[in-house]
């Protein structure tokens, strides 16, 4: 038995009221969105006893990082991040003293005045990085370095090598309709924006008449390309994956036979004896077209609170034993050419091609897609086009 | 200090009241309706698309997006379709375990059947989707239970989210049709009896009628909750479903996220607003 029955609409209005009244108060909060990037340290002081790290998982272990937390007294805190956009959001809280960049977010970074300049005079092992890392269009912008490279690697192809034979040497496996045709639904593609540089580096080899020079700098003929050869793969994907654990856990079931991976999973893989491959060391673990890759790069915030243990990081981060602990418990090349005597493994650096430029110029970084082409044009498609098309591929 | 509040409260139950329920009522004010005006705040703004930084002007640039590019629509309609089949699978299937909690078990019986419907809430809902994962997999446990008959697994998919779904938020739907069957008086099924009803009569005319606003505030929750799922579709599909999409935008493009998660508390409303045509309220 109803005995008081309230005035729905008046109730209605007071909650459109009190909306809009909150919508006024919070518009009026808003600040303005643009900031501008800090400047570079010019004196190293000491330690602010802190550092809030964000990073890849396994960039910052007890390993390397006790012996820098005794050296220097900066008690590192860190926080792993799982995806670029991620880091990005994460720096954007101002929370963080710096940040383990992977190309495609760099420029992000430092449009949004995220970061500082790095003054490289104070990194005393920044002399002996790998050159071809250093002033990339990745870490550096304005002719100024914004961080100091970390490792690179590339993304692998990754097949069952009891049912996918022979063994393939290119990308066409998963990206030519044809041949990819042969393992319907066992196709494993990578949940991300970048895989349509996936395809274009395929496309790049394959299609000379789009004159694709660079993967992440596409205009729209090229771009809608890729789209397409993405578009004709969808149907031939069991999986897109983004989290590692669940492509470890298909790979490992059989769901998967062939896909794109990162060293991490075909390791892990292999250890627990799965029948997994990838193209080997000595062809470079890259398909015969090249493939997309990644050059992490440490980046200090703008409003780094604790910039002078920052830099004793970024600099201890590419110490020689340093460099090469972290780059053998990744699974990546160091950046640090000093690194290669201090691996436990003698051939790790001749295993992932660490002293060979050569090698390097077939890896596409990763990189934050810009409207502009890089070559006087600015009709490149730009990293919201990137999401934008990720969605509708997947439909 | 304490003397005067008291004199202050004294003989004034407006006052006490008000004080009694600022906290709460605040909470709902700022916590609720203050996020909901930030969403709706949000879904105005735009991103630079060189930074990603957000401009906070107005513009309706996002629903634009949204009603022009035809994914949307596909992802849209796709969750509420699972949602809607979600929702009728579960109410199907409650209602016959609800109906015998509620009138046939003896006490200990019903005991047990309400800590069994209850338990698989205390395990964690990522062990369980893990599980479907496992389980629905080429070869895993469901190909291997359907092998004699000839028959596969479902695989990974539109199929599967709806199953894993179906199962997770069964419970939802069979505690509040439960409650509503108990309210039921046995008196009425045997005066329907006395006066000749045969026992579907008796079904269609006195407890479906009875129980059906139950059945509405269930489907409530197994609709809301499917429709706000992200992790199932990602885990056991390749198919995008709104969940999914607001996350992928939420660090790039934290205005259209915005703008698409408001589509789901439009549906919402409108769903609360038959529910309550429906009288699934009046018992609350």
């Amino acid at each position: 038995v109803r005995t008081h029955q309230a005035n729905p609409a008046r109730t209605a209005w007071l909650i459109v009221g009190g909306l809009l009244a909150a919508m006024a108060v919070l518009a009026g909060c808003g600040s303005s969105g643009s900031s501008s990037g800090g400047e570079e340290l010019q004196k190293l002081g000491k330690g602010e006893g802190q550092l809030n790290l964000i990073s890849w998982a396994g960039y910052v272990e007890d390993e390397w990082v006790k012996p820098f937390e005794e050296k220097t007294g900066c008690k590192v805190n860190n926080k792993t991040a799982g995806t670029s956009d991620e880091m990005v959001s994460l720096m954007r809280s101002g929370e963080y003293d710096g940040v383990s960049a992977s190309g495609n977010a760099t420029a992000r970074l430092f449009e949004g005045g995220d970061v500082s300049p790095v003054n490289v005079s104070l990194v005393p092992n920044y002399k002996t990085v790998f050159a071809d890392l250093k002033g990339q269009p990745y870490n550096t912008f304005e002719g100024k370095p914004y961080g100091i490279p970390h490792g690179r690697g590339a993304n692998l192809l990754m097949w069952n090598g009891d049912s996918v034979k022979p063994a393939p040497r290119s990308w066409n496996v998963t990206m030519d309709p044809k041949v990819a045709a042969k393992y319907k639904g066992k196709i494993s593609q990578y949940d991300d924006p970048m895989s349509i540089a996936e395809a274009a580096v395929y496309l790049k080899a394959h299609d000379a008449k789009l004159g694709i020079e660079d993967p992440y700098e596409l205009n729209e003929e090229q771009f809608q390309a890729a789209v397409q050869l993405l578009t004709e793969q969808r149907p031939l994907v069991g999986e897109y994956w983004s989290e590692a654990e669940k492509q470890i856990s298909s790979f490992a079931s059989g769901d998967s036979l062939v896909g794109t991976t990162w060293q991490y999973q075909y390791f892990l893989l292999k250890e627990e004896g799965k029948p997994v491959a990838a193209s080997p060391a000595s062809q470079g673990f890259l398909p015969e077209e090249g493939a997309t890759g990644w050059s992490d790069t440490w980046m200090i915030s703008s409003s780094a609170a604790h910039p002078n243990c920052m830099y004793m990081w970024m600099n201890w981060i590419i110490e020689p034993k340093a460099n090469a602990e972290v780059a053998e418990y990744f699974g990546e090349a160091p950046a640090q050419e000093l690194a290669c005597e201090h691996t436990k493994n003698p051939n790790f650096c001749a295993e992932y091609h660490a002293e060979e430029p050569a090698f390097w110029k077939r890896v596409y970084y990763w990189k934050t897609p810009l409207a502009d082409c890089g070559n006087g044009e600015t009709d490149c498609k730009n990293y919201n086009d990137w999401v934008q098309a990720w969605t509708s591929i997947k439909g | 200090l304490s003397r005067r509040l008291a004199q202050l409260f004294h003989g004034r139950p407006r006052l006490q009241a008000g004080a009694l329920l600022a906290g709460p009522v605040g909470w709902l004010v700022v916590g609720y309706l203050g996020s909901l005006a930030l969403l709706l705040l949000a879904a105005l703004w735009s991103v630079n698309p060189v930074s990603g930084e957000l401009v906070k002007g107005l513009s309706f640039e996002n629903f634009e997006t949204l009603f022009d590019e035809p994914v949307y629509r596909t992802i849209v309609g796709r969750t509420v379709a699972i949602a809607a089949l979600v929702t009728l699978t579960d109410a199907l299937l409650a209602f016959p375990i609800a109906f015998y909690m509620a009138k046939v078990a003896s006490r200990r019986t019903r005991a047990a059947l309400v800590v069994a419907v209850l338990i698989p809430l205390w395990s964690s809902y990522l062990v369980k989707v893990l599980s479907w994962r496992n389980m629905l997999s080429g070869g895993g446990l469901i190909d291997w239970l359907l092998e004699p008959l000839g028959l596969h697994g479902p695989g990974y998919g539109n199929t599967a989210v709806w199953l894993v779904m179906s199962y997770l938020w069964l419970p939802y739907m069979i505690l509040p049709i439960f409650a509503g069957l108990e309210r039921i008086p046995d008196s009425l099924i045997s005066a329907s009896e006395d006066l000749g009803g045969r026992p579907f009569t008796t079904f269609r005319r006195v407890i479906l009628p009875l129980a059906f606003p139950a059945v509405v505030a269930g489907s409530i929750f197994t609709f809301a909750l499917t429709l706000g799922d992200y992790i199932t579709p990602k885990l056991v599909s390749n198919n995008q479903f709104i969940g999914n999409v607001v996350f992928n935008n939420i660090s790039t493009n934290l205005p259209f996220a915005a703008a698409l998660a408001l589509v789901p508390i439009v549906v919402m409303i409108g769903y609360l607003l038959v529910a309550r045509k429906l009288g699934a309220f009046e018992h609350i």
